[in-house]
C-alpha cells in the first residue's frame, strides 16, 4: 500500500436490484486520507445504495469496491471485525440507530465486546471521550428516546471513536437538528477531524453543511456521478445544469448573492425506465436533440473538475 | 437494573386494577399450593380408607373423601401441582421454540419462511384433542404426552407473534447500525432482538396458562392424560362425575379449583397485556 492508495475506492460499481432497477451505474469513487468528501443528491440518486456497498452490505452487481487497495469482499473474508473498526457509519436517524432498550453507557461498551477490546482502557477512553463529545456526565445513563437528537449522534459517533475507525461515513449528519446545534456538530465533526485524522464522506442535500465541511463534492443523478469537483469550484463554477439546479434552491442569508433560482420540471424519472441519452435530460433546462440520443460520459472540465454533461456551463464561462 | 425497575412498574399497574390484584392474589395462592403441596396436604393423596368413602367437610377431611375415601383436599392441591407443571414446561418449550422459528421465519429466505408457516397452520389447524387422540393411540397415555401435545399445538401462538415483532424490528436502523458494527447474529438476537420482543410474547404465555390448564383437565378428564392414581384437576372431575349419584362434592370442589385458576390466570394475562400496552405513556422509564 502506497501513501497515496485510497482508503475506499469505488471503480465502475455498478447495484442492479432484480435486474431491472439500476441504483447505481458505473460509479467511481475515492476517498483518499484525511479527505472529507461531500456526496450531494437527491433521493433515489443512488446515495444509500453507495453507502450500502462499501460498507459491504451489499454486493455490487459490477465493478469493485476496494479497502487500502484490497477488495472489500476479501477485506470482509480475511478480517470483518477489522474492516468494521476502521470504517464506520452513521446512519441518518440517530436516535433509531440506538438499540432503543440499551442505557447509553452499555451502547457506547458494545463495541468493546463485539470487537473484544480490553474493558478497561476501553471504559477509561469512553470518559475522555465522553467529556470530548460534550455529552453531559448523566447521559451514560440515558436511554436513546431520552437523548436529544443531537446527543444521539455524538453517542453514535463516541461508537465509532471508541473504535478508533479511521473512516467515517455518515448519512445526513444534520438531518432533523436544529441550524444551532447542526453548526456545533459540524465544528465538532471538524474538530474531530483534525484530532483523529479521520477521513469523512458525509451524505447529504444539505448543500450548506457540505459546503461547510467538505474539500470536494460528488454530485449524483440517478445513480450516476454526473459532476466531480472541489467543493470551492463547484459553489463557484458549477459545470453540470444539475448542479446549478440544486445550488440555486440552496437558502443563501446574503440577497446579493442570490442566484436566479432554476426550477426543475418534473419528478426524477424511475430507474426502471431509464431516459434515453442523458439521464438529465427530460428536467434540463439546456436539453438539446444530443442529449436525448447520446449518453454523454464524465470528462474533465477544469483542474480537478469532472461533468457528465455534452454542454457544460463552464463552457460558457471559457466563450464569454 | 432496568428491567427490574421496568417489572416492578408493570405489577404496580396490574395491581392497581381490581381484576389485575385478584388475579393476582389466585395465581400466588395455586403456585403457592403447588410448590408448597407436600407441606401443606393434611393426607397422602393415594391413601385409600373405604370405610370413609364420601364423606363430608370434617376436621379429619376440609373438603371430604372420594369413591376410594381418599382426602379430597390433598389431592385437589397435587392437582395443583400437575397443572402447574404440564403448563410451565409446556409454556416454556413452546415459547422458546415458537421464539425461535418465528425469528428464522423472518429472517430466513422467504422460502424458508414459507416452510415455517406452513409448518404453523398445519399445528393449528389440527385440533389439539384429535391430535391427543391420534397420538395417544400411538404412545399411550401419560403426563409426559399431554405436556408434549400442548406445548406443540401452542408453537405457532408464539411463533406468529415473534415473527411478526421481528419483521417489524428487522429493517429498524439500530439493526442496521448493530450490523454495522459487526456485531455476531446471535449477539443481535440475545442483546437486541429478544428485549424487543419479550413483552407481547410474555403476555401471550401468560395468556395461554388457563388454556394449557384446561386442555390438561380435558384431556386428562377423558383419559387420555395423567393416568391414575395421579391427581390432576380432570381426572379428580372425572372420578367425581362417575360417582355423581352418590355425592356432587368431588366434581364441585374440583371444577370450582379448576374454574378460579383458569379465572385467575385470564384476570392477570389481561391485566399484563394492559400493563405493557405500548398505547399506554410509559414515561420517563
Amino acid at each position: 500500500m502506497t501513501a497515496d492508495t485510497p482508503v475506499i475506492a469505488l471503480e465502475d460499481v455498478s447495484v442492479v436490484f432484480g435486474g431491472k432497477v439500476r441504483a447505481l451505474d458505473g460509479v467511481s469513487l475515492h476517498l483518499h486520507r484525511g479527505e472529507i468528501v461531500g456526496l450531494v443528491g437527491e433521493s433515489g440518486s443512488g446515495k444509500s445504495t453507495l453507502c450500502r456497498t462499501l460498507m459491504g452490505l451489499g454486493e455490487p452487481t459490477s465493478g469493485t469496491v476496494k479497502i487500502d487497495g484490497e477488495p472489500l469482499g476479501a477485506r470482509l473474508a480475511r478480517d470483518r471485525l477489522g474492516f468494521r473498526r476502521e470504517v464506520q457509519m452513521l446512519l441518518q436517524d440517530a436516535v433509531a440507530s440506538l438499540s432503543p432498550r440499551m442505557r447509553v453507557r452499555k451502547l457506547v461498551e458494545e463495541p468493546l465486546h463485539v470487537h473484544r477490546l480490553p474493558l478497561e482502557d476501553g471504559r477509561a477512553r469512553i470518559e475522555v471521550l465522553l467529556k470530548r463529545l460534550g455529552l453531559p456526565a448523566n447521559a451514560m445513563e440515558k436511554f436513546p428516546h431520552q437523548l436529544s437528537g443531537g446527543q444521539a449522534r455524538r453517542v453514535a459517533i463516541l461508537r465509532a471513536l471508541v473504535l478508533r475507525s479511521q473512516v467515517i461515513v455518515a448519512d445526513e449528519p444534520t438531518a432533523g437538528l436544529d441550524v444551532s446545534v447542526q453548526g456545533e456538530l459540524l465544528n465538532l465533526m471538524l474538530d474531530l477531524h483534525d484530532e483523529f485524522t479521520l477521513t469523512y464522506l458525509i451524505v447529504s442535500h444539505n448543500l450548506n453543511v457540505i459546503r461547510r465541511i467538505t474539500t470536494r463534492s460528488v454530485v449524483m443523478y440517478l445513480g450516476q456521478v454526473v459532476e466531480e469537483a472541489s467543493t470551492a469550484a463547484l459553489f463557484r463554477t458549477p459545470a453540470h445544469p444539475y448542479t446549478a439546479a440544486l445550488l440555486s434552491t440552496n437558502p443563501v442569508v446574503d440577497p446579493a448573492k442570490r442566484r436566479q433560482r432554476i426550477v426543475l420540471r418534473g419528478e426524477i424519472p424511475s430507474p426502471i425506465n431509464l431516459p434515453s441519452g442523458c439521464r438529465f435530460h427530460t428536467r434540463c433546462p439546456r436539453a438539446a436533440p444530443r442529449c436525448a440520443q447520446e449518453a454523454p460520459q464524465l470528462r474533465t472540465v477544469g483542474e480537478g473538475q469532472s461533468v457528465r454533461c455534452h454542454f457544460p456551463l463552464t463552457d460558457d464561462l471559457v466563450a464569454a | 437494573m432496568t428491567s427490574l425497575i421496568a417489572i416492578r412498574q408493570t405489577f404496580g399497574r396490574i395491581l392497581s386494577t381490581l381484576a389485575g390484584a385478584v388475579g393476582t392474589v389466585i395465581i400466588v395462592l395455586v403456585v403457592g399450593a403447588a410448590i408448597l403441596a407436600p407441606l401443606i396436604v393434611t393426607h397422602d393423596p393415594d391413601a385409600l380408607d373405604i370405610l370413609n368413602r364420601f364423606s363430608g367437610p370434617s376436621v379429619a377431611h376440609w373438603l371430604g373423601t372420594d369413591h376410594l375415601g381418599r382426602d379430597l383436599y390433598s389431592r385437589l392441591v397435587f392437582g395443583a401441582q400437575v397443572a402447574m407443571l404440564v403448563a410451565l414446561i409446556a409454556i416454556t418449550s413452546a415459547l422458546v421454540l415458537g421464539t425461535l422459528l418465528g425469528i428464522l421465519a423472518a429472517t430466513l429466505s422467504t422460502r424458508w419462511e414459507r416452510v415455517i408457516l406452513i409448518v404453523f397452520d398445519i399445528i393449528s389447524s389440527f385440533p389439539s384433542l384429535v391430535l391427543a387422540l391420534a397420538v395417544v393411540a400411538v404412545f399411550g397415555p401419560s403426563t409426559a404426552l399431554v405436556t408434549v401435545i400442548v406445548a406443540v399445538t401452542l408453537v405457532p401462538h408464539f411463533g406468529r407473534v415473534a415473527r411478526a415483532q421481528m419483521l417489524t424490528l428487522r429493517n429498524a436502523p439500530f439493526m442496521e447500525a448493530e450490523r454495522l458494527l459487526g456485531t455476531s447474529a446471535t449477539r443481535i438476537v440475545l442483546s437486541h432482538v429478544l428485549p424487543n420482543i419479550a413483552g407481547p410474547l410474555v403476555v401471550l404465555a401468560s395468556i395461554d396458562i388457563p388454556v394449557v390448564i384446561t386442555i390438561e383437565a380435558g384431556l386428562s378428564f377423558i383419559g387420555l392424560g395423567v393416568r391414575p392414581p395421579l391427581a390432576s384437576w380432570g381426572t379428580l372431575i372425572y372420578d367425581g362425575y362417575a360417582y355423581l349419584s352418590d355425592s356432587m362434592i368431588p366434581v364441585i370442589v374440583a371444577s370450582a379449583a379448576l374454574g378460579v385458576a383458569t379465572l385467575g390466570f385470564t384476570l392477570f394475562g389481561e391485566a399484563l397485556r394492559d400493563a405493557v400496552d405500548p398505547r399506554l405513556d410509559r414515561g420517563g422509564h
